[in-house]
């Protein structure tokens, strides 16, 4: 299978490129400039752990090791340049930071890839570990709990571009974010990027077809470490700090959960989680306290209903919307999704009433949804926990229907994609 | 002498708790394939039931209600989620674990807040237990390595001498024919799970108040349990055992030595000045790496020995 | 008689804790004939396929393939010089397509290695090899279902598929056609003809017709110790194997043609 650029490839790719370039153009403001930037520095960051968990079935929750460490040495690189020491233009410290991790990726992987499944899951952990410590340790290179700051403008303008201003920095987060995309998606289409696959479904009978299942892990560790890097690049080009959270297991359990929400089994799944979590920490954590429960709720909820992530979810669309009976399923989406709302609304209600209630420095008087209440009266308890209670049950009766509505449906279509269980 | 004498004692009753908490995780993943990432995340609950209870109705009750309180939660989770995501293979089992970490940190910090809280040691267990060469050793050691060591008498009891022990030792390898035999093997796997983390929360409940009670404390010691398994060999409970003692002496060693390479250097004559390159290397002290050593282990482990101390070889 | 031997077994033993599987095992499979192992459940068959091609290593004895000892060798290294086998439990890549599965088979013989820097799409006789084999096995007009969604038959047929992809010379088919319908298994007979033409087939088989329709000269693995070793007529003829395999040995009926 080797892809042909058929006009349906042409219309993704180009689309991808046209929202990368008009985005800012068409959602504006500092904020979502802000956002925007991230989210193509996460897309970089969750595609490279994508090769990882969903292109070689490998595990890893220590991730963040080699973004971090591309970051410190492209924020040390930065410096240089600052200094005059070194000439190298800032545009491409991405390379810096990716043949970093790179390096680093050689160096764990060769240990770590001697094992699969959960043990490498657990040596990834220990090494993120050993890795945070020794950072903390080492403040000559690493700056200790402060890290280290640097100035992005400090390769002076090139061609106009000093990466001053936000709207810059994201042009150039935006462009090295499609360059990887489609540098990653090359890689799957080579012999290494295959038999990554192969190993990932049959890691023994790849060895019984010629290849070294280590080797071929080894390999593909090592891109995605360069990946990764780049992204990390980025990050400081962005933050113009790196420290030592920069290298935390955190900040791998985060590149985790946005490649998984996304869709580990399709290519595009980390894109759109990139972008979903990026919203979620971006936008919600301006609005509550409890934001990390939500989407760890999310995640959860993902993990148990939904494996493949949004996009399996999508796809799984597409031969019904292709054969025009997405309409026959419409009323019961609607209905499990109004049954959604308010079971999250009830959610939402409780969860915040319970941190006005436990923290003692917070008045209990609160506004939510436009509401005004007493975090102790009873009437909100009783109302939001109803609510919950309400929602539940109703979400339980609307995935029956939309269960069922799916088995029909697929009994027609020749029924070839799995039914979404209740 | 008495240095060593007291830390070796202090190592060991660290390496037991540090058992108490890998053991049940061994078990688990023996039993179910399945490594709980969120088992910390029971010790950290057990702490935090155990200081409520404690503050409610005392220590002692306590140390009954916590783990309890904390087994029935691992039983309702393991019905209603791990068993959920157990038909998408291994990897989504682990995740939703992973999941579940996050969650209970947040429920922590929703109800307790997101400083530490002041889960005291009891009046009639504080104070030293006996006194050697001048160090004293504290009653709480004591009776921490007391109720590890009871924990896993009575688990190996249960496993040896019980009907229940029995079955579950056998769906351990064969748990479709154990089912065939009309055995609820799905109950047992939640009554094991259940008692996993029920023994994570015992070890919470008496570590909790010896060693600090905060949201941070799973995120702190999951990852040396995590060190202690692979170390000790995936689902050998014997060498999480070993794994444990040797960690635990480990780290408890090391954080009271300040020794550093550069002194090691000097012995042998090679003077280390701020000039030479990589100095703060060198000169780290000991009790500022302690922190590392545990993973440092696991890499040398990997290289010199991939399947740990006693585990399988993979495959 | 070395000279010609693709596949040498020398006093090849085998154990597992305190069991012996596998007691002392010498066996020579000649170049380009085809030699199937035959024996009751719990002799060690797929034992000695699984020392033969690696996946076990021997606790004593010697294994050479075309001449050159590979006793120890891993999997993948075995593979490389030349001997490639089949699995008794299907063993495919079940979330890659038909076409992706033989073509893992085709890869490594092909030469890219662990390249990263081809695109595999443009590789052209790796596609034509690829389909080539497809047509073989007769699953050209599935190519692009994933492999875990095929019947039982076609991944059997698959499984054949993955392995001689590769264009191994000495092939290891571990019970080719367990599970098959009469029809199936004649179709599977005539397919492991075609493929092993001009190649060393050794195979372990429960089926006599395809054992005796397919098969130079025939051993007979006992306990873990090979009784004999010879044609048809010889093995028929030898006591010790008609005490062991007392009316097993006449086929009723038999698949296989001449």
């Amino acid at each position: 299978m080797g892809v042909p650029m058929t006009r349906g490839r042409w219309a993704t790719w180009g689309g991808a490129a046209l929202a990368l370039a008009l985005a800012p153009q068409v959602i504006s403001g500092g904020f979502a400039l802000t956002l925007m930037t991230q989210m193509a520095i996460m897309i970089i960051f969750a595609l490279s752990y994508n090769m990882l968990l969903g292109q070689g079935g490998m595990l890893s929750f220590g991730h963040a090791v080699y973004s971090g460490l591309g970051a410190y040495f492209a924020v040390h690189a930065l410096n240089l340049v600052a200094k005059g020491a070194i000439g190298y233009p800032v545009s491409l410290l991405p390379l810096v930071g990716g043949l970093a991790g790179a390096l680093f990726g050689a160096l764990f992987g060769w240990v770590s890839t001697r094992r699969a499944g959960t043990t490498f899951a657990m040596i990834s952990l220990g090494i993120v570990e050993l890795v945070y410590a020794m950072v903390l340790m080492l403040p000559g290179f690493f700056g200790g709990e402060g890290g280290i700051s640097t100035n992005r403008t400090a390769g002076g303008a090139h061609l106009g571009v000093t990466l001053g201003p936000a709207i810059q920095v994201y042009y150039l987060a935006a462009a090295w974010c499609f360059a990887s995309m489609i540098a990653m998606f090359a890689l799957t289409q080579t012999p290494l990027g295959r038999m990554a696959n192969a190993v990932r479904d049959n890691p023994e009978r790849a060895e019984f077809v010629g290849y070294d299942t280590q080797h071929v892990r080894f390999l593909q560790f090592v891109l995605s470490a360069f990946f990764a890097g780049v992204s990390g690049a980025l990050s400081c080009i962005n933050y113009e700090i790196v420290t030592a959270e920069n290298v935390s297991a955190v900040r791998s359990g985060g590149v985790l959960v946005a490649a998984f929400i996304g869709g580990t089994p399709f290519f595009f799944g980390p894109v759109i989680g990139a972008i979903v979590y990026v919203f979620f920490v971006g936008a919600l954590s301006g609005f509550s306290q409890a934001w990390l429960l939500y989407l760890g709720l999310f995640f959860v909820v993902m993990v148990l209903y939904a494996p493949g992530g949004i996009a399996s979810l999508i796809a799984m669309q597409f031969p019904v919307i292709r054969s025009g009976r997405l309409r026959e399923l419409l009323p019961s989406y609607l209905a499990a999704a109004g049954a959604a709302a308010v079971a999250i609304l009830g959610l939402v209600g409780v969860v915040e009433m319970i941190y006005r209630v436990s923290d003692a420095s917070l008045s209990p008087q609160m506004t939510l949804f436009g509401l005004t209440f007493h975090a102790r009266a009873a009437a909100p308890w009783i109302g939001f926990g109803l609510t919950l209670a309400a929602g539940l049950a109703l979400l339980r009766g609307a995935s029956r229907r939309v269960s069922a509505r799916w088995r029909a449906v697929q009994a027609v279509l020749g029924g070839a994609a799995p039914g979404r269980r209740a | 002498m008495d240095f060593v004498l007291v830390q070796l004692l202090n190592g060991i009753s660290y390496g037991l708790l540090l058992f108490m908490l890998a053991s049940g995780l061994t078990l688990v993943f023996s039993l179910m394939g399945v490594l709980n990432f969120a088992h910390a995340s029971f010790y950290m609950l057990g702490a935090y039931f155990a200081y409520q209870a404690s503050v409610l109705v005392g220590f002692w009750p306590a140390l009954v209600i916590a783990p309890l309180a904390a087994a029935g939660l691992g039983m309702l989770v393991e019905r209603f989620g791990l068993r959920r995501a157990h038909p998408h293979g291994h990897v989504a089992e682990l995740l939703f674990t992973f999941g579940l970490a996050y969650l209970v940190e947040e429920a922590v910090h929703l109800i307790w807040g997101r400083s530490a809280v002041n889960y005291k040691i009891p009046p009639e267990l504080d104070g030293p237990l006996f006194s050697i060469m001048g160090t004293q050793f504290p009653v709480y050691r004591g009776f921490m390595a007391l109720i590890a060591v009871a924990m896993l008498v009575s688990i190996w009891l249960v496993l040896t001498r019980t009907r229940i022990g029995l079955v579950i030792t056998a769906a351990l390898t064969h748990p479709g024919t154990v089912e065939a035999l009309g055995h609820n093997v799905p109950r047992v796997f939640m009554l094991v799970f259940g008692g996993g983390v029920g023994l994570a929360a015992l070890a919470g409940v008496v570590g909790g108040n010896a060693f600090v009670t905060d949201p941070g404390m799973a995120a702190a010691l999951g990852p040396i349990i995590f060190v202690i398994v692979v170390t000790g060999g995936m689902g050998s409970l014997a060498g999480a055992f070993y794994a444990s003692l040797i960690i635990g002496c480990l780290v408890t060693f090391s954080v009271a030595l300040d020794w550093r390479l550069a002194d090691l250097f000097a012995r042998f004559g090679l003077a280390v000045t701020p000039q030479t390159p990589l100095a703060t290397l060198w000169n780290i002290k000991l009790s500022q790496a302690a922190p590392t050593l545990p993973y440092l282990l696991m890499v040398l482990m990997l290289i010199l020995r991939p399947r740990g101390l006693m585990g399988t070889r993979e495959g | 008689m070395s000279a010609a031997a693709a596949l040498e077994l020398r006093a090849v033993r085998k154990s597992f804790g305190k069991t012996d599987i596998i007691r002392g095992v010498s066996l020579e499979i000649r170049k380009g004939e085809r030699h199937a192992v035959i024996g009751p459940n719990g002799a060690g068959k797929s034992t000695l396929f699984n020392l033969m091609s690696g996946r076990f290593e021997p606790s004593a004895g010697e294994i050479l393939l075309n001449g050159e000892a590979i006793t120890g060798l891993r999997p993948f290294q075995i593979n490389r010089r030349g001997l490639s086998r089949s699995f008794q439990i299907t063993n495919i890549f079940h979330n890659l397509s038909v076409y992706e599965n033989v073509r893992c088979g085709v890869l490594w013989a092909a030469g890219y290695r662990y390249s990263f820097w081809h695109r595999v799409g443009g590789l052209r006789h790796i596609a034509e090899r690829t389909e080539e084999v497809m047509a073989r096995i007769g699953l050209a007009g599935q190519r692009d279902v994933p492999a875990g969604l095929l019947s039982y038959a076609d991944q059997r047929a698959l499984e054949i598929g993955i392995t001689i992809a590769g264009g191994a010379d000495v092939i290891l088919l571990d019970e080719p056609t367990a599970g098959m319908s009469r029809s199936e298994t004649e179709r599977a007979i005539e397919l492991i003809r075609g493929v092993t033409e001009g190649r060393t087939l050794v195979m372990v088989e429960h089926d006599m017709g395809v054992v005796f329709g397919l098969a130079d000269r025939i051993s007979v693995l006992v306990y873990g110790e090979v009784l004999a070793t010879g044609t048809q007529q010889e093995v028929q003829a030898n006591a010790a194997v008609q005490e062991a395999y007392l009316g097993g040995l006449h086929p009723g009926g038999g698949a296989a043609g001449a």
